[in-house]
């Protein structure tokens, strides 16, 4: 086994930990790099099927061709999927003007938190990994929200030995984060390995390209000639700036993840 | 084909303030791993504190952590070197935070234990060492950190090793190397430094790259714990991760505990090129089996030889995590593999004080923090392994009302009831509660029952050796008894002849009758040919490695046939042949027919009391 059949392995075990466990499972998807890795991990873990919906928080600022995409794959794929937009925020004007960390609140945490209680689930898929920022980097597995969604980061539950937390209180979800353990070169190889479909807006147009997908107000692309995967492995190989140095609301305070996280931010 | 990436496992743990977080922090900073936004953060962090770089920051992510300055919970980094990559495991220090050191230790290879130079040996640093080994992790560095404190002190240097070395080795942990560095002024972080021209040895970094990482699980026997059972579309899936060994289509399987067996039809897959005849270890898999009963999740599918131990009953060294205490008379959760049935605390054996070694005065209940050896029993017959054959099946974790509170290693099955098929495969065998425990007896009679297995071939002297053994341990006080194989041939093998199968026959029942009289707490002296090493090893497994000790006595052919020149062999055909054992063994060497066996029986005594 090579290191991402090691990786694919583990991801693979904890997919199925989740359906084993939880009767209302979901995965989260937001059409990015990372969740779409998770579908085909999930593909690999249920032998082509898909036991559970898809979910997609649309904030309706994200950028027209992640919608385009997220369509035509819900479509090829027969993916169940769940679209849930907070059109009450939006009525009442939310937007970026309102303050970054505010409407993503609004927007994403408060949109994610209603489908979990409408729909009633007991597990959310994720995928979220350590590499990424500070308050991810300290996440377990399985990851307990309570009735609010709200995250007790300070008081985590032991995870040793693929023991996950299964066990919780009524009216709680767990989050699980199946790669957690990869980093963003891991994905990308992953991704050319295996042939993931993917958005165009990871690859550069006119010197620029996303390296993170988010709304379109508060993400930027980055500088890059990296038109092929092959380019963009290349490329981060050899940068010192991180991945998520495109997205507004991380650089909005010091630890604005980490707050916006504890009230249940992906 | 791009080469092989390699990475290892490495946790930071020992006591709180020691400099796990600095030493990681040091490492990426200085192995230019870290963004740059990272690095900015960190050192606009540090300003509003008003304090210089603080290399702990870019571990210690949360604001709790970073305003009172101590690691909460653990997290994983990675990096690379020219010759590998690495994740690197960051583990609190603070004995309330123990579950989360937990969390990030169970999945390192490899640990590096700090000690702070000038606080020397604390608390925690003993509490750690003492969760290494239970954790099974072998490669063990102290690293002896603030270096700069005592003035790069070489004696200083030399206590900590000598007073941390007495702990550990009772742990049966003994450290590789210790490495004397500060991690905040980058001394022997990454390169060597020459504050310490005392000091021989790698850096933190080079000695890093100089571990050699450990040989797969590949190779053991095939342990596939049934995850999940799919009936998606025309195919009934067994899915599940091979945890050790490998299986093939064709492959004829046994399932525990149920004992029903199979055949591999096929390996499933989705992608094509997934495509194979066979899966290995940590491979996540789905087969299907010619014979459609039902299965379900967490029986162990394993190969007909080579199947894992079935009971509902064993001892277990645990660690205790949880709020409440561990007690007896209550329903616990136990998660083994992918099994998860309800047991209790059938007994509590013994309660130590992980950061003394001292054994605890009150045995009624187990509390956080604390480690115990217990004897658990479950609900229902389980599949299990003993944690030193196969690990990945000999661990488990109990879950307390809807916490995962403890998390232990399966030592071995009740001593009564060793670990032997006939035994443990009968179903639902509850030995009856003993008034009178192995420990009482071993404290009555001021000894630990013990076989003393002298093996060799006919005329080699041992048995010459073994009555001045059994008299010279008499006269000291002890209890001994002597068990003569060419005696048990008149009583208990009187239905045996002398072929090889017998052989062996008679050879079980020894080690059988043995192994009794060392749990009754005698010390007892064995003497048989033995000379095939499959008995042997038989022996040493029912007996139990702790009590088995093994003697050789090598004498030459001439010496052999010169003390027995009628060649009436024992228990052998005549063929002077004897297969040594793979494992380390006393040997004591016959030269001469007239040899003193008296001085022969003063070895012996001798290495018995060392042990």
């Amino acid at each position: 086994m090579d290191h991402l059949d090691r990786l694919e392995a583990q991801s693979i075990y904890i997919l199925r930990e989740a359906y084993k466990h939880f009767g209302k499972l979901g995965m989260l998807w937001s059409v990015g790099k990372d969740s779409t890795v998770m579908l085909w991990l999930a593909k690999k873990a249920f032998f082509g099927h898909c036991p559970f919906p898809f979910i997609h928080v649309d904030t309706t600022y994200k950028i027209p061709e992640m919608i385009e995409f997220r369509d035509r794959m819900a479509k090829e794929h027969n993916m169940d999927l769940i679209v849930e937009i907070n059109r009450e925020a939006l009525e009442q004007g939310m937007g970026p003007e309102q303050g970054r960390l505010i409407c993503c609140k609004a927007l994403k945490t408060e949109g994610l938190h209603r489908v979990v209680k409408n729909y009633g689930f007991e597990g959310l898929i994720l995928g979220i990994r350590r590499d990424e920022e500070g308050s991810r980097s300290k996440e377990r597995v399985f990851s307990e929200r309570n009735a609010e969604s709200e995250w007790d980061y300070t008081d985590q539950p032991p995870e040793l030995w693929d023991q996950f937390k299964t066990d919780f209180k009524k009216g709680n979800h767990i989050r699980v984060h199946p790669i957690l353990h990869w980093n963003e070169i891991d994905i990308w190889e992953y991704i050319k390995r295996e042939n993931i479909p993917l958005v165009d807006l990871y690859f550069a147009k006119d010197g620029k390209r996303y390296r993170s997908l988010g709304c379109a107000p508060c993400t930027n692309p980055i500088e890059s000639t990296a038109t092929c995967i092959d380019d963009i492995i290349e490329e981060l190989k050899n940068t010192k700036e991180s991945e998520r140095s495109g997205r507004a609301q991380d650089q909005e305070a010091s630890h604005a993840m980490q707050k916006l996280r504890k009230e249940g931010y992906m | 084909m791009e080469e092989m990436r390699e990475s290892v496992n490495i946790v930071v743990v020992g006591h709180v303030d020691h400099g796990k977080s600095t030493l990681i922090g040091r490492i990426l900073y200085d192995t230019n791993t870290l963004s740059e936004g990272a690095i900015e953060k960190v050192k606009k962090l540090s300003a509003e504190k008003g304090k210089s770089f603080e290399y702990a920051y870019l571990l210690d992510a949360f604001e709790e952590e970073q305003q009172q300055g101590i690691t909460i919970d653990t997290t994983q980094l990675q990096f690379a070197t020219q010759k590998r990559d690495y994740v690197i495991i960051d583990a609190p220090g603070h004995k309330e935070f123990l579950k989360n050191m937990i969390s990030g230790a169970a999945n390192a290879e490899v640990a590096f234990l700090m000690v702070d130079a000038s606080e020397g040996i604390q608390e925690q640093s003993r509490r750690h060492g003492y969760i290494l080994s239970l954790l099974g992790i072998e490669k063990v560095y102290v690293v002896i950190n603030k270096m700069d404190l005592v003035a790069y002190s070489e004696e200083r240097y030399e206590q900590i090793q000598q007073d941390f070395n007495e702990f550990l080795y009772n742990l049966n942990i003994f450290p590789i190397r210790y490495i004397p560095i500060s991690a905040f002024l980058g001394e022997n972080v990454v390169e060597k430094s020459d504050k310490m021209p005392w000091y021989k040895y790698d850096s933190i970094l080079e000695t890093m790259d100089s571990i050699t990482k450990e040989e797969g699980v590949k190779n053991m026997p095939l342990r596939f714990p049934i995850q999940d059972v799919y009936k998606f579309d025309h195919r009934r899936i067994i899915a599940g991760r091979i945890e050790s060994g490998s299986i093939h289509v064709g492959d004829e399987i046994l399932i525990s505990p149920t004992n029903k067996v199979t055949k591999v039809k096929s390996i499933e897959y989705w992608a094509e090129k997934d495509k194979g005849d066979m899966a290995t270890a940590g491979m996540s898999v789905g087969i299907t089996v010619e014979d459609e009963f039902f299965n379900k999740r967490g029986e162990i599918i394993s190969l007909k030889k080579d199947a894992p131990i079935t009971g509902n009953l064993f001892n277990a060294n645990i660690f205790w995590m949880g709020k409440s205490d561990l007690v007896k008379n209550k329903s616990y959760k136990l998660k083994l593999g992918t099994q998860e049935v309800e047991c209790e605390i059938f007994s509590i054996n013994r309660v130590i004080d992980a950061s003394t070694l001292e054994t605890l005065d009150d045995s009624s209940a187990v509390h956080k923090s604390d480690v115990a050896e217990v004897t658990i029993k479950t609900k229902q017959m389980i599949g299990f392994d003993e944690f030193k054959n196969i690990r990945n099946t000999g661990r488990f974790v109990i879950v307390d009302e809807l916490n995962v509170s403890g998390g232990g290693i399966i030592s071995g099955i009740d001593s009564s009831l060793q670990n032997r098929e006939l035994t443990t495969k009968s179903t639902n065998l509850a030995p009856r509660k003993r008034l009178v425990s192995r420990k009482d007896r071993e404290q009555k009679y001021q000894q630990t029952g013990k076989v003393i297995w002298i093996s060799g071939l006919p005329g080699c002297g041992k048995n010459e050796i073994a009555v001045k053994v059994e008299k010279k341990l008499f006269d000291l006080g002890k209890k001994v008894y002597y068990l003569d194989s060419a005696n048990i041939r008149f009583g208990l093998s009187s239905d045996l002849t002398f072929t090889e199968a017998d052989a062996h026959e008679q050879t079980r029942r020894l080690a059988e009758v043995a192994s009794l009289f060392a749990d009754s707490g005698m010390i007892t002296i064995v003497t048989s040919v033995s000379k095939f090493k499959q008995d042997r090893e038989y022996a040493r497994h029912i007996i139990g490695e702790q009590k088995y000790i093994e003697i050789f006595v090598e004498a030459t052919e001439e010496v052999c046939r010169k003390r027995n020149p009628k060649g009436v062999f024992e228990d052998s055909d005549a063929h002077l042949f004897y297969e040594k054992a793979e494992y380390p063994v006393v040997t004591l060497y016959i030269d001469e027919a007239e040899f003193n066996s008296d001085k022969k029986a003063e070895a012996i005594l001798s290495l018995i009391q060392e042990k």
